[in-house]
């Protein structure tokens, strides 16, 4: 009896003296990404990137200690509300050094306030709305911002296009495709003179009929759609465009075109289409290549640019806790550390392109246009740098 | 505007309001049997979208194995609305039992969330099962578009009108020619003194929510050939809208519903190209996004002359079927 005791009061012991260490070896980053909820594939493509870095790196070398990494995935159901609890949640109760993520405006333009009001850095890898890091600086991104996007999309449609009227059809309740949309039209008019964009028509969220902004659209006589929406409802508005007479007429999208299962849900539909987005899958090189190689052989697809870009994060992310130079161990200074050591990288090799963060935490890099050729694939068509 | 132009959004709105019609009428059925609102019914739909789904998904593989002769696409559409239907109106049956028959002397409010509380459940195991992605409807009859002069009509919507007017014209037979149908009208005419002479009050409750729930599969299956996404929560604001219908057609009201559903359809859709006319007359930039707040106003005043709807009764002192 007395044997079974000091048995298990030597366990406890052993128990509270080594808890402590083994929790000080480990760094906890935050995943804020819509699992379940109107954009699933999102979530699901952020995760997948995440899962296969922490195979590959399941721990990292910090001033000379070692520490395990440790990853919290949080649904925000692809809500403003759900992503600012996300945030507090993994900030105040899991107590992460740095969240990656949202991934959309729509989430990382509210949980950004979270992120800086706490003092912990966070990089949204795909939210390409300038008020996301706008006077934030705990928060970063991983990607262009919508007002290079709008004037890539614009000058695309009349060089290439030879454009002269635009229309324009977008969601008026989601940040990301009414920022997009305002900045197309703006640069559109620039070169074009004012009202060359004959239509400028807008849905709500949760939508599924455009026929009558359709009959609009096509009554306008534009040369051109823009519609930076997203993968879920480009189908039925390709569609509509269709059945309402829009013809053999280009449509043009934005990087949330290249997200989810778009060919899945549009099939030969949306061949022939353009989008500016961050990467270009068909065609890569070098560390790019030998990414999309790995997740297409673990997932067996081909990752799209939410995949790219979360990867890219990580990897700034861990970089700037390397580059701290050793974490002290109170969470408050070390996420103030991290957040100072990643504003200051440059020259981030990253597969996306080389990235230098702006004071504001956003990087320079270049967007690619690309087509969606008949075998359904998104080709390289033409690259644009700032 | 030009006459093409009207006669297109006269087009789409046909198209609109045949779902906003289907789906009213399972509202307004089952009011006029038991006095309560199905508000899981925007979600039967939904549950009947994805049920043609499955089963014409089913189909097609049987045809591509050779395990059976493949089938043509216009067959394989009619099976699976068959067949759906029936499935969506167990389901349906099923709701009513489990779901209502224990409330149906509880106080009307408790009826009212029960329905709220099926249709989450629903919703969210469709997530549960389904994992939250976004399905294509397969589309089991090649899309011709045709030119009438300017104005767009494609094959599909043809059909989705057509069949929309066949059930509804079959629902409103079977409830003023036959015996079942004349049964559900006495039930409607009062609910507590028609079983004492022997109808069975459960069995008529049961084959409403099955007739009910099998019109909203049909409209399921329709809206999927029309717009491909699915998705776990769209039956969320066409079935609301849908209510809105119900209610306008005056409660319990079967030719309302349709009228009113169709009506619905109409003014949403004409609100758009009316606020580019407002524009360019005012010189104003009003976007087509305040299309259903311009709409539901149309539907407010027009309450407010008429509180019980276009074919509504005072005290529910007639036949309202």
């Amino acid at each position: 009896m007395r044997k079974g005791w000091v048995f298990i009061i030597s366990m406890i012991a052993i128990v509270l003296l080594v808890s402590p260490c083994a929790s000080a070896d480990v760094i906890k980053l935050g995943f804020n990404i819509p699992l379940t909820g109107d954009n699933p594939d999102v979530g699901a493509s952020s995760k997948n990137a995440a899962e296969m870095y922490i195979k590959k790196n399941p721990s990292v070398e910090v001033g000379g200690k070692s520490y395990d990494l440790k990853f919290i995935y949080e649904d925000n159901e692809y809500k403003a509300e759900s992503a600012v609890k996300a945030s507090t949640k993994l900030i105040t109760e899991e107590e992460v050094l740095g969240i990656i993520g949202p991934q959309s405006s729509s989430q990382a333009v509210p949980a950004g306030e979270v992120a800086n009001n706490y003092a912990t850095p966070m990089i949204s890898p795909w939210s390409t709305n300038p008020n996301t890091t706008l006077d934030r600086p705990y928060v970063f991104r991983g990607c262009f911002l919508d007002p290079f996007q709008g004037p890539v999309a614009a000058n695309f449609a009349t060089e290439e296009l030879g454009a002269k009227k635009a229309a324009v059809l977008y969601d008026i309740a989601a940040d990301y495709p009414k920022g997009l949309a305002e900045f197309f039209k703006e640069a559109f008019e620039k070169i074009h003179g004012p009202g060359s964009v004959v239509a400028f028509e807008s849905f709500t969220t949760g939508d599924k009929d455009f026929s009558a902004q359709m009959t609009n659209i096509v009554a306008s006589g534009a040369d051109v759609l823009f519609t930076p929406q997203y993968y879920s409802e480009v189908p039925l508005i390709v569609r509509a465009a269709k059945e309402m007479g829009w013809g053999d007429k280009p449509i043009l999208g934005s990087d949330s075109w290249g997200s989810g299962d778009l060919m899945g849900l549009c099939g030969d539909m949306c061949k022939g289409y353009y989008f500016s987005t961050h990467y270009a899958a068909a065609g890569a090189k070098g560390a790019t290549k030998a990414f999309i190689d790995e997740y297409e052989a673990t997932y067996g697809k081909t990752p799209d640019d939410v995949a790219a870009l979360t990867w890219d994060s990580l990897g700034l992310m861990v970089k700037a806790i390397q580059d701290t130079g050793g974490l002290s161990g109170d969470i408050k200074a070390d996420r103030t550390k991290v957040k100072d050591a990643l504003a200051a990288i440059k020259n981030y090799p990253g597969i996306t392109g080389g990235m230098t963060f702006t004071p504001e935490g956003d990087p320079k890099k270049c967007a690619v246009v690309v087509q969606i050729n008949q075998e359904g694939k998104f080709a390289f068509h033409k690259s644009v740098c700032p | 505007m030009t006459f093409n132009f009207l006669m297109q959004n006269l087009v789409n709105a046909l198209q609109w309001g045949s779902f906003y019609a289907l789906i009213a009428l399972g509202y307004s059925m089952v009011y006029s049997i038991l006095m309560l609102f199905n508000f899981a019914h925007g979600d039967i739909f939904m549950v009947g979208a994805y049920i043609g789904l499955f089963v014409a998904t089913g189909l097609l593989a049987l045809g591509g194995t050779g395990a059976a002769a493949a089938l043509p696409g216009w067959l394989v559409l009619v099976i699976t609305i068959l067949v759906s239907m029936f499935l969506t109106a167990l389901v349906g049956v099923t709701v009513e039992r489990v779901g209502y028959r224990p409330l149906r002397s509880a106080p009307r409010a408790s009826a009212a969330i029960t329905g709220l509380m099926i249709g989450i459940i629903l919703e969210t195991s469709n997530i549960l099962f389904l994992g939250g992605q976004r399905l294509k409807f397969p589309q089991l009859i090649e899309s011709h578009t045709y030119n009438f002069g300017g104005v767009f009509v494609t094959n599909k919507k043809i059909m989705i009108v057509l069949v929309s007017l066949a059930l509804m014209i079959a629902l409103h037979q079977f409830v003023t020619r036959t015996k079942w149908g004349m049964a559900m009208r006495a039930m409607a005419f009062d609910f507590v003194v028609v079983p004492l002479v022997g109808v069975p009050l459960n069995t008529i409750a049961s084959m409403t929510f099955a007739i009910g729930s099998a019109l909203a599969a049909a409209a399921g299956i329709l809206f999927g050939l029309a717009y491909p996404v699915l998705d776990p929560y769209m039956g969320v604001s066409l079935g609301w809208k849908a209510f809105v219908a119900a209610i306008l057609g005056g409660r319990g009201s079967i030719m309302g519903a349709c009228i009113a559903g169709f009506m619905l359809g109409f003014i949403e859709i004409m609100t758009v190209p009316a606020i580019q006319i407002i524009n360019r007359l005012f010189e104003l930039s009003i976007g087509s996004n305040l299309r259903d707040l311009i709409a539901y106003s149309i539907v407010l005043v027009i309450l407010i002359f008429r509180p019980h709807g276009l074919f509504g009764e005072p005290y529910s002192a007639r036949l309202r079927l």
